[in-house]
């Protein structure tokens, strides 16, 4: 039931934005529905507590301790999206001249987005599980080229045909995963249901899922932002507006590495070797190295921050890799707390590129002098994304150097060079962007749209510091999932 | 599965000229410079796609197939052939495909794709059942060869078109291996693919407005500092 309150609160917010989505109140309308989609997705959190992963309707929807887990922070970082986007967008309206038609659309494809995400994560279905992210992609594709820049337009095009011929692969390893089920589960729609292959994963032929698993690997990490697939994700995040940002950094590419790991569960079973754990390593490397190599040359603000998503999910996607259990639950503590701080960060970049005119990184100077509650947001912000303590990240990934050094040293100098170079092409910048003189033109943007960044930072800080007993054991029980 | 029911030898015997068809027609798609025809081959490889549904469903005695071979022949050989032959005449977009590659040689690459393909689906086609054994071999090679078309082209809507051929070569991965996906999931693929159609409809009028052609080459300005 649960889990219908839930789908039912954001998938009825998509025809309501469609309608009202222009009107004064369509901003509050959107916070409202993500307000009240929290509210069901704590209530669920707080059943799956108390009784453990169930499924509901003839076990197509299913809750277990990890995508509650995704969900929870979808539910948190869509609030806070929603939130920001009515400071953020007041603004974009004036100086784009967006017409009250775009309004709608903007609004109602922002939420068909989020409705899309949490699908995502409840179904039990590969199959749905693919339509979702599909659809993640397409109700986004016109967010990016909401300006009707030449800019926006390339990005969205980019990421359309991209992300598009990523999923078409990943469609042929879902068909793949279901053709080796066939000889075990039979014809029908339950071959593709999580739990009914999790049970049997050990049966499936080896060759199969192996072909399957590149497939959904490379189709799935397309979304993720895995190097060399990444292409995409620099110019949609640049692209679009900062609201889209956040949730495509925050949300979209935590769901695609969730999709990713459920397939590498069915294909560790199957193969019983590291296969699959070796691949995410390797992509997961490499991602980080390059784009923390790329950071150095940004000259764009969101650019730069964009590139920043490629490092951490490659740090995840390499903690996955690794396998053991602390590594597996540091992987998950970095997800959670990179789509936290990440989303935050470009709420403040937003607004801070509101007040000065420009996303070149040159131009951006005295934040702090601008508005002292946008440069703390931002700074903090920042930091924390840099694994700064207190925030998560530095215990995640901490977490993930030591479980290096336990299983693969000689990977050891690699990941500092990778984590060191980042920390280089962000934190000089971040001096230069916080502190200086006022630029001329700059404008006073509005102080409550930081409201949701620095809840959000609290939850990160949180996570570190006080993290509760009863989350650790969660964690780790999702961890425990994975292996 | 197929091996537990008597299939009559035509239908096998029609199925694989289907499938060699489907090939055909992808190959005539890398080679085809105008557009109008690039979108008529879609329409007959949709038509093709449509009846090798229908026949296994036929065989097998599935009444979900004939469900999704009707689907098949309203969306892929109807509806989005018919759209889109609008759109490129609404949008007055000149007859002529200019690719990157020649075709000469973007030909011999797809023969390349199309062993690779086949070698690596030797070890699935060993484990499918008598029917459509070889025939995953041929799908992904239309998969492949309708990704290689994407690359080599500069207008819009030939990218699309290739992309449509893509989803038609996965199509037929699914019916070909697996005698189709479960009706749910096939269901949501189409909602998405229409979808995906109406948006870049709307996208394509954006295009327009902003740049005044369909020419891919006005969207390669950013450039990576």
């Amino acid at each position: 039931m649960m889990i219908y309150l839930v789908l039912a609160c954001t998938l009825l917010g998509i025809p309501l934005l469609a309608i009202w989505g222009s009107e004064r109140w369509g901003a509050w309308l959107f916070i409202v529905i993500n307000a009240l989609t929290l509210l069901a997705i704590l209530a669920l959190s707080a059943r799956v507590l108390q009784s453990g992963s169930f499924t509901a309707g003839d076990d197509q929807f299913m809750v277990d301790d990890l995508n509650m887990l995704l969900v929870l922070v979808d539910g948190v970082v869509g609030l806070g999206a929603a939130f920001y986007s009515r400071s953020y967008m007041v603004h974009e309206i004036i100086h784009w001249s967006l017409t009250p038609g775009r309004m709608r659309l903007y609004h109602a494809m922002f939420q068909t987005f989020l409705s899309t995400m949490l699908l995502a994560l409840l179904t039990n279905n590969m199959g749905i599980l693919w339509v979702a992210l599909e659809g993640a992609t397409l109700s986004t594709v016109l967010l990016v080229s909401l300006f009707h820049t030449a800019e926006g337009l390339e990005a969205a095009w980019k990421y359309f045909i991209l992300c598009g011929v990523g999923l078409a692969m990943a469609l042929f390893g879902t068909i793949m995963l279901y053709f080796a089920a066939q000889r075990t589960l039979g014809d029908g729609a339950d071959a593709l249901l999580w739990t009914h292959l999790d049970a049997i994963r050990h049966q499936l032929q080896p060759q199969i899922m192996a072909i399957a698993f590149i497939f959904i690997l490379v189709g799935y990490g397309t979304k993720v932002g895995l190097v060399p697939l990444h292409n995409w994700l620099p110019d949609a995040h640049a692209g679009g507006p900062s609201s889209v940002s956040a949730v495509l950094s925050g949300l979209l590419l935590n769901v695609a590495l969730y999709a990713v790991l459920r397939a590498k569960v069915l294909t560790d079973g199957a193969l019983g070797t590291i296969f699959a754990g070796r691949l995410l390593m390797g992509f997961g490397l490499l991602s980080l190295l390059v784009a923390s190599f790329t950071m150095l040359r940004q000259r764009d603000v969101k650019r730069l921050f964009a590139y920043s998503s490629i490092e951490h999910m490659g740090i995840a996607t390499f903690a996955f890799g690794i396998g053991s259990p602390i590594a597996i639950f540091a992987g998950l503590l970095h997800m959670i707390g990179h789509s936290l701080t990440k989303s935050s960060v470009f709420f403040s970049v937003g607004l801070s590129v509101q007040s000065v005119g420009s996303r070149e990184i040159q131009r951006i100077h005295g934040i702090m002098k601008i508005n002292p509650f946008l440069g703390w947001a931002f700074m903090l912000g920042v930091l924390f994304i840099l694994g700064m303590p207190p925030s998560s990240l530095f215990l995640s990934e901490f977490l993930i150097i030591i479980s290096t050094l336990q299983s693969q040293p000689w990977l050891i100098p690699m990941l500092l060079l990778g984590m060191g170079v980042a920390f280089a092409a962000i934190f000089p910048r971040l001096q230069a962007m916080v502190f200086g003189s006022i630029p001329q033109n700059a404008i006073r943007t509005s102080t409550i749209g930081n409201i949701p960044a620095f809840i959000q930072l609290t939850l990160v800080v949180l996570l570190c510091v006080f993290i509760p007993l009863i989350l650790v054991q969660w964690i780790q029980h999702a961890a425990s999932l994975l292996q | 599965m197929l091996e537990n029911i008597h299939v009559a030898l035509w239908g096998v015997a029609i199925l694989k000229f289907l499938a060699a068809l489907l090939l055909l027609l992808a190959f005539a798609m890398l080679a085809q410079r105008r557009l109008l025809t690039l979108i008529n081959l879609l329409a007959w490889q949709g038509a093709v796609l449509a009846i090798g549904t229908g026949l296994i469903a036929f065989m097998t005695n599935q009444s979900e197939l004939w469900f999704s071979a009707a689907l098949t022949l309203g969306l892929k050989a109807l509806l989005i052939p018919v759209v889109l032959r609008r759109l490129l005449r609404r949008l007055k977009v000149r007859g002529d495909v200019e690719a990157i590659l020649n075709i000469p040689l973007t030909l011999l690459a797809g023969i390349v794709l199309v062993i690779f393909a086949f070698s690596l689906s030797q070890p699935l086609s060993n484990l499918s059942s008598t029917v459509t054994r070889g025939m995953v071999g041929i799908a992904l090679a239309a998969v492949l060869l309708a990704f290689l078309m994407m690359i080599t082209r500069r207008k819009a809507i030939s990218q699309v078109v290739g992309f449509l051929a893509m989803d038609n070569g996965l199509f037929f991965t699914a019916t070909s291996a697996t005698l189709g996906m479960p009706m749910i999931v096939e269901l949501g693929i189409a909602l998405d693919a229409l979808i995906g159609f109406v948006i870049l409809g709307v996208f394509f009028f954006q295009m327009r407005d902003t740049f005044d052609s369909m020419d891919l080459q006005h969207l390669e300005k950013i450039r990576e500092e």
